[in-house]
């Protein structure tokens, strides 16, 4: 039911490093992008939304709460560049959830701030990683509140492809990870944590 | 991640600094909620709630009813005036018979002090007091401190000042519970009949001169006069009680600075507080109501992540 549609974009996929990092035993956390290569896809990811959404006057660029923000905020310095008004806001998914009183801990909530309708709008969801789409489910759920978008697409800097537990993929991929279920991606943001780098760490 | 540190609200009394931040920062986030166009979200929709009220209520009931119904979760209501409380059925009793309906949280409110610690402790159900008698009203003092740190940034180092009927406000002993834990300094002023002995225990200041008090004052909580709760006469008359204790322009105009103006409901006007003041922009009663909502989403979403 939610399915977004995969796009046929070739030059992009011949460009799309998959990362097969099954197979190497990781003790130690693995730095599977550096900062270069970030910024190569920032760029890249930004040059693809152009290309779709033209001025981005029907667009709408929601960050998903909370580390979302980070990669959006990047991703809209870029498109800014180009002297657009885009409109931003942040979408906070902690009261949509489906594993509230599932998990041991209290989900904690993050600020929520989107000051206009979205009625009609393309919406694009941004946020860093794409695990087993639950939290992306959630989005499209606490979307209806703020009207119907005309279309929702999705952008995520990580897509650890063959972990999804529900039937969702993104429009815009960074790059492909191959991970087990036990490992755990972060990405890591100058702004909070100093370097640019996504890891790959094994949880014990 | 942090959590409350107890599984029922039954007092401020039980809980810590870290849970009201918790809980104010969480109230924020449903504040939010509560003013956009769709006001639901899907949090609770596996929880049961059961409403039990054996006294009169209609801000709080409504507060707590409304919070459930936007948390999504599905909600039982109960009064004692329509039930078998009637034909002699022990409080236990009747809350075990709607527990193995198999519901999750229960919303109390009791004419007896203690009712819900006493139910807490007998009974394996999450629970929630919204008044038990002269005791504690947990939510109102909650919802009190955070329309205040709304106003006034912080609570730390003000001053706020209680006025009326402390004796028989189950408001007022939540309240000062509240404030002192957020560090702010209490006075409680009314007629000495109707100030319990006890009060200085709990390090209050007191003040028999309504004037005095409002000067020293950054916040003032106006209590009505719980006749109900009466059973002899506390002042000679409620005119006498209007001239010393009421509020009105006059005494708020010869302060010389602008003190916020809060009151708990139901409002008498012409007693405790006439309506003039009642209605200035100095007061935030109406903000109160509307926080009561999210306050109570608040709590019960942060109790019901603590159920299994």
């Amino acid at each position: 039911m939610f399915r977004f549609k995969s796009r046929n974009l070739n030059f992009i996929i011949k460009r799309k490093k998959t990362l097969i990092l099954s197979q190497i035993s990781v003790m130690s956390p693995k730095k599977i992008l550096n900062a270069r290569q970030i910024s190569t896809i920032l760029h890249r990811l930004s040059f693809q939304l152009i290309e779709d959404h033209n001025n981005f006057s029907e667009t709408v660029i929601i960050a998903i709460q909370p580390r979302g923000v980070y990669l959006a905020e990047r991703i809209m310095e870029l498109l800014t560049n180009d002297s657009n008004k885009i409109k931003f806001c942040l979408l906070d998914v902690t009261f949509y959830r489906d594993d509230f009183r599932r998990s041991e801990k209290v989900l904690k909530a993050n600020k929520t701030k989107i000051d206009f309708s979205i009625e009609n709008k393309t919406v694009i969801l941004i946020d860093d990683v794409l695990f087993t789409g639950r939290s992306i489910r959630a989005a499209m759920d606490a979307l209806q509140a703020f009207g119907r978008p005309r279309a929702v697409q999705l952008l995520n800097l990580i897509d650890r492809r063959f972990s999804r537990e529900l039937p969702i993929q993104p429009d815009y991929c960074g790059t492909q990870v191959d991970s087990r279920l036990n490992q755990r991606v972060k990405v890591c943001w100058k702004e909070k944590d100093n370097e640019d780098a996504v890891y790959l760490f094994k949880n014990s | 991640m942090s959590d409350l540190s107890v599984n029922h609200l039954l007092g401020i009394k039980y809980l810590n600094i870290k849970d009201l931040k918790l809980i104010f920062e969480t109230t924020d986030h449903f504040k939010e909620v509560i003013n956009r166009k769709i006001k639901k979200v899907p949090s609770l929709r596996d929880v049961t709630i059961a409403n039990l009220f054996f006294e009169n209520s209609t801000r709080t009931k409504i507060s707590f009813e409304l919070a459930q119904k936007r948390l999504s979760a599905d909600v039982v209501n109960f009064s004692s005036s329509s039930s078998s409380v009637k034909k002699g059925e022990t409080l236990i009793d009747t809350v075990n018979n709607i527990l193995s309906m198999k519901v999750d949280m229960v919303v109390i409110r009791h004419p007896s002090p203690g009712a819900s610690v006493f139910l807490s402790k007998n009974i394996n159900s999450c629970i929630i007091n919204a008044g038990d008698g002269t005791h504690e009203h947990p939510t109102q003092a909650l919802l009190d401190a955070y329309s205040l740190i709304e106003r006034l940034g912080q609570l730390k180092n003000k001053k706020i000042l209680i006025v009326g009927d402390i004796l028989h406000s189950r408001v007022a002993l939540s309240n000062i519970f509240t404030y002192q834990k957020l560090g702010a300094e209490v006075m409680v002023c009314g007629p000495k009949s109707l100030i319990p002995r006890y009060i200085q225990s709990l390090d209050v200041k007191v003040e028999t001169d309504l004037l005095k008090a409002l000067k020293w004052c950054d916040a003032v909580n106006m209590l009505r006069i719980q006749n109900e709760r009466m059973s002899e006469s506390y002042f000679p008359s409620i005119r006498e009680y209007v001239q010393q204790f009421g509020l009105n322009k006059n005494i708020l105009d010869g302060l010389n600075k602008e003190i916020i103006i809060m009151h708990p409901g139901p409002i008498n006007r012409g007693v405790e507080i006439t309506s003039e003041v009642a209605d200035s922009s100095q007061a935030i009663i109406l903000d109160q109501v509307e926080n009561g909502v999210a306050i109570r989403m608040a709590v019960m979403y942060l109790l019901a992540s603590k159920l299994y």
